[in-house]
């Protein structure tokens, strides 16, 4: 069996799924039932500085998109961090924490950016032997009107100093939670480890307006006619993630900064991915918002399937495994030709695939053959795009399949040559790097 | 109860059960199934469904307009190639046509509900009254129409929308021809054929006049004298007979009168039925006459049909439907003579049969079925007088690809035609597109005859 055990930056857990800080993790009572359904940790809810709780909206904090089924597929939210009272939360940190020992706790983090704020606040949450922090420097809606959240994030500067803070009035580890609402993602990851952060989680929302009501033409959710961006999360920004997350694991600046993957994880498919490109653990949300607490079930069980059949034995064999794959277009190789091909036993003659390829990119699917409905990738037109295969609704009647070394292209009618060779060094590019001579 | 009395009988079953054995066979989907069922069409290239389609309905457009909530433009496709779309989908054999050909068929073997789809488009169109069609300017044509069937209000529609002036004369008390007197109760519920029959007629220009029989009020030469064109669309009225003995004893009926006669009755209960049902012959007539014996309180009913499974024109889901309900289909049994006894039947000689040297015969072994009630269902035939020199081919109108018969300015379609399908849909193609040939005509006529002052 594999073993799933997670550590992360020295907090433990049984496995590497986390709930990430958000309504799931707003109070005790939550928290227990997602540890009696098996999540490894929480990022409880984020804290906010003593004093009159935050206020929340009284309509609709949520909006979506969904698939054709109502599957949902985008989820986006104004809600504020929490609004309970700080000593209730604290009070209830620290009795599930002595409740549940061998799950991982760590406190969200958000006060104003001074220095006084965190000094204040560090303290209070130490006490209560929770494993960690996290700085929520993410959340694009609401606090970041007040220079919080988000507002900190797309400042490196802010970040670096705020994180300075926290190592300097804390033992616990430092988590950074990063907004993805900015250029590079690059910047504040450098920024936060400047600062000292032990890791970094990522992504946040993504700043979102889902949907427009055509009758009354406010955006969704609807307050009172009125609406707000909101934060993006869900399936849809997964890829958003993944890329943010590969980035920021392969710059030789954050090159081995512990990463919490976050960011529509919602299979264990998706958490093995962005294990795979540099996370040490996930964080989970929507999912569970989506599904109930239950499905971590079948992460658990699919990792570990996954993982044996794999030969994978602790995640540490998989963490990273994808990120020296991850390259910039310049160094990818020119001379790997591919050609999409169809299973003709497979394939159920819709015809996407050559209207995909006709309409819009290389005229290189047949739509008849001898008279007969018959689709049919034209080698000599293919440039291998792969959009057939996207557009295809049957997995695996198109595949992409490579030319071997010394055969025919039929495009260019040039034999396939075997050697490596990338845009740095080609003909056509003027900066290409001539040979010394 | 008179529920298993023998002989022929009204009111075996109780009110309620009369009223949810003749109701909706499949309900209209509802919003979410629809989307749900949209969902699943992969919006193919030149779609096969399309092609199946007699009327080439643009299905994957109207199907992908449901999916983004905009069915009223989803009903607009449809309409635009079948007026009567609403009917189609109740009681096209999408089965045998667009679903058969349908993609999913290979990958799942389970068609998009294609027909349920273009119901659920059609009917909200309907319900709202939405018109998509505006009448060109007045063209001063007058057209008969003979029939006002699936043919005839087709033709109709299309000759309105084109400007020309339309009279359609109709033998009986309604319109609809086949939709209102030859389609099972369960599939045109809420008096559907007469609510679309008042649809297509809505665009304006459209008059039907009843009781006007062919040979029997007008004569066709007496259309062509009056009219600038003339649209042939009476259907078959002749019902075959068996010619064997005992064809006339009380409890032998037409299948097709019986399925007119329950479609008509406002209170099932006053409709009799055999308490053993014999129903002679293997397509959609019979079985919707064994189907709606059975529902009607039967206790036994069977369909004896003389070739296999395999010959039988009611295709293999209705074949289905009708065991669902405990109809018994038996093949290769052709009958031989009916018993009576005091003047009414009580069962039904048959002899097996067999295909011989590629010739149907019969094989000398025989059986008897107990039967009070017996229906006829063994094809339908032309029988239409006054019709002067129209000329004929095994007992249908000839016409050519457009429609046109053998006499000028004379067009015909729907079964009382050569290629007639006995399919709702395909006298929907044919009116539809004689209509745009009588257009054509017309128009050509209003030219100029050289373009060359």
């Amino acid at each position: 069996m594999a073993d799933i055990r997670n550590n992360f930056i020295g907090i433990k857990s049984p496995n590497p799924f986390w709930l990430a800080s958000a309504p799931p993790t707003d109070k005790a009572y939550n928290v227990e039932r997602a540890f009696k359904a098996g999540w490894g940790g929480v990022v409880w809810k984020t804290l906010g500085e003593q004093g009159p709780p935050v206020v929340n909206v009284n309509g609709p904090r949520y909006g979506a998109i969904w698939g054709a089924d109502r599957r949902l597929l985008g989820l986006n939210n104004i809600e504020l961090i929490t609004d309970r009272d700080l000593y209730t939360n604290l009070i209830e940190m620290k009795q599930v924490k002595k409740n549940w020992p061998d799950r991982a706790i760590v406190a969200s983090i958000m006060v104003p950016c001074e220095e006084n704020a965190w000094k204040a606040i560090l303290p209070l949450v130490e006490e209560t032997e929770v494993d960690g922090i996290e700085l929520n420097f993410g959340c694009p809606h609401g606090m970041s009107e007040r220079g919080m959240g988000s507002a900190v994030g797309q400042v490196p500067e802010y970040i670096e100093m705020v994180v300075r803070w926290c190592k300097q009035y804390t033992r616990m580890p430092v988590i950074t939670k990063l907004t993805p609402n900015i250029t590079d993602i690059r910047h504040p990851a450098r920024a936060a480890k400047r600062g000292g952060t032990d890791a970094v989680s990522l992504i946040n929302t993504i700043s979102s307006i889902v949907s427009v009501d055509l009758d009354s033409f406010s955006p969704n959710p609807s307050i009172n006619g009125k609406g707000s961006h909101g934060g993006y999360c869900g399936p849809a920004v997964k890829p958003i993630a993944l890329n943010m997350v590969a980035e920021i694991a392969r710059d030789p600046e954050t090159y081995g900064l512990p990463i919490s993957g976050i960011g529509g994880v919602t299979t264990w498919r998706d958490a093995a991915e962005f294990l795979a490109l540099g996370a040490g653990n996930v964080q989970v949300c929507t999912a569970a918002m989506t599904y109930g607490f239950k499905i971590v079930e079948e992460m658990i069980t699919g990792l570990s399937n996954w993982m044996d059949t794999k030969g994978h034995r602790t995640l540490d064999d998989i963490t990273g495994r994808a990120v020296q794959n991850v390259t910039d277009w310049q160094y990818l190789n020119l001379n790997y030709i591919a050609k999409a091909h169809i299973d003709q036993d497979a394939c159920i003659k819709c015809g996407r695939c050559h209207i995909a390829c006709e309409d819009t990119s290389h005229q290189a699917i047949t739509a008849m053959v001898d008279g007969v409905r018959h689709f049919e990738v034209k080698e000599e037109d293919c440039v291998g795009c792969n959009l057939c295969v996207n557009v295809c609704p049957v997995e695996n009647c198109i595949t992409m399949e490579a030319l071997p070394a010394g055969s025919l292209d039929q495009r260019t009618g040039r034999p396939v040559d075997p050697n490596y060779a990338n845009w740095t060094t080609h003909p056509n590019n003027p900066m290409a790097r001539q040979a010394a001579e | 109860m008179e529920r298993l009395g023998s002989g022929i009988e009204a009111g075996r079953l109780s009110t309620n059960e009369y009223a949810s054995n003749f109701s909706d066979l499949h309900p209209r989907l509802d919003r979410h199934e629809a989307l749900v069922a949209a969902d699943r069409c992969y919006f193919c290239y030149d779609a096969p469904c399309m092609t199946a389609c007699p009327t080439a309905i643009d299905i994957p457009m109207f199907i992908r307009q449901i999916s983004t909530g905009n069915p009223l433009g989803s009903a607009q496709t449809i309409f635009a190639q079948n007026i009567l779309g609403g009917m189609c989908a109740r009681v096209c054999p999408t089965e045998t046509l667009c679903e058969d050909v349908c993609v999913r068929n290979t990958a799942e073997d389970r068609p998009v509900e294609i027909g349920r789809l273009q119901r659920y488009a059609t009917d909200i169109a309907m319900e709202e009254g939405r018109q998509f069609f505006e009448r060109k300017a007045p063209s001063g044509k007058k057209i008969a129409v003979v029939g006002a069937g699936p043919a005839g209000l087709a033709a109709a529609h299309r000759l309105a929308v084109n400007g020309h002036d339309v009279t359609i004369l109709e033998a009986r008390e309604k319109s609809g021809g086949l939709n209102e007197y030859g389609i099972a109760t369960y599939k045109a519920v809420d008096d559907f054929a007469q609510r679309e029959v008042d649809y297509v007629t809505a665009i304006g220009g459209i008059t039907i006049e009843h009781g006007k029989a062919l040979g029997r009020d007008y004569s066709l030469s007496d259309l062509s004298a009056e009219y600038d064109a003339v649209f042939l669309g009476m259907g078959l009225s002749g019902v075959n007979g068996l010619g064997i003995e005992g064809e006339d004893l009380s409890g032998v009926e037409d299948a097709v009168d019986f399925i007119a006669t329950l479609r008509q009755a406002e209170d099932k209960a006053t409709i009799p039925v055999g308490r053993r049902v014999v129903v002679l012959g293997g397509g959609m007539t019979a079985i919707d006459a064994a189907i709606q014996a059975k529902l009607l309180g039967a206790e036994e009913v069977t369909i004896c049909y003389r070739r296999g499974k395999q010959n039988m024109n009611a295709s293999e889901y209705e074949q289905d439907l009708a065991a669902s309900k405990g109809v018994i289909i038996r093949h290769w049994l052709a009958p031989k003579s009916i018993i009576g006894k005091d003047g009414k039947v009580v069962g039904i000689e048959v002899e097996y049969t067999a295909m011989t040297d590629g010739k149907l015969t019969t094989t000398g072994e025989t059986g008897i079925i107990a039967a009070d009630q017996i229906f006829k269902a063994i094809g339908q035939s032309f029988s239409a007088t006054g019709l002067g020199a129209l000329q004929f081919d095994k007992g249908k109108i000839v016409v050519d690809d457009q429609g046109r018969t053998s006499i000028e300015n004379v067009w015909a379609g729907g079964d009382c035609i050569g290629t007639g399908e006995d399919l709702t849909v395909s006298a929907v193609a044919q009116g539809r597109d004689a209509a745009e040939s009588i257009n054509r005509m017309l128009a050509a006529g209003a030219q100029p005859a050289s373009a060359v002052a």
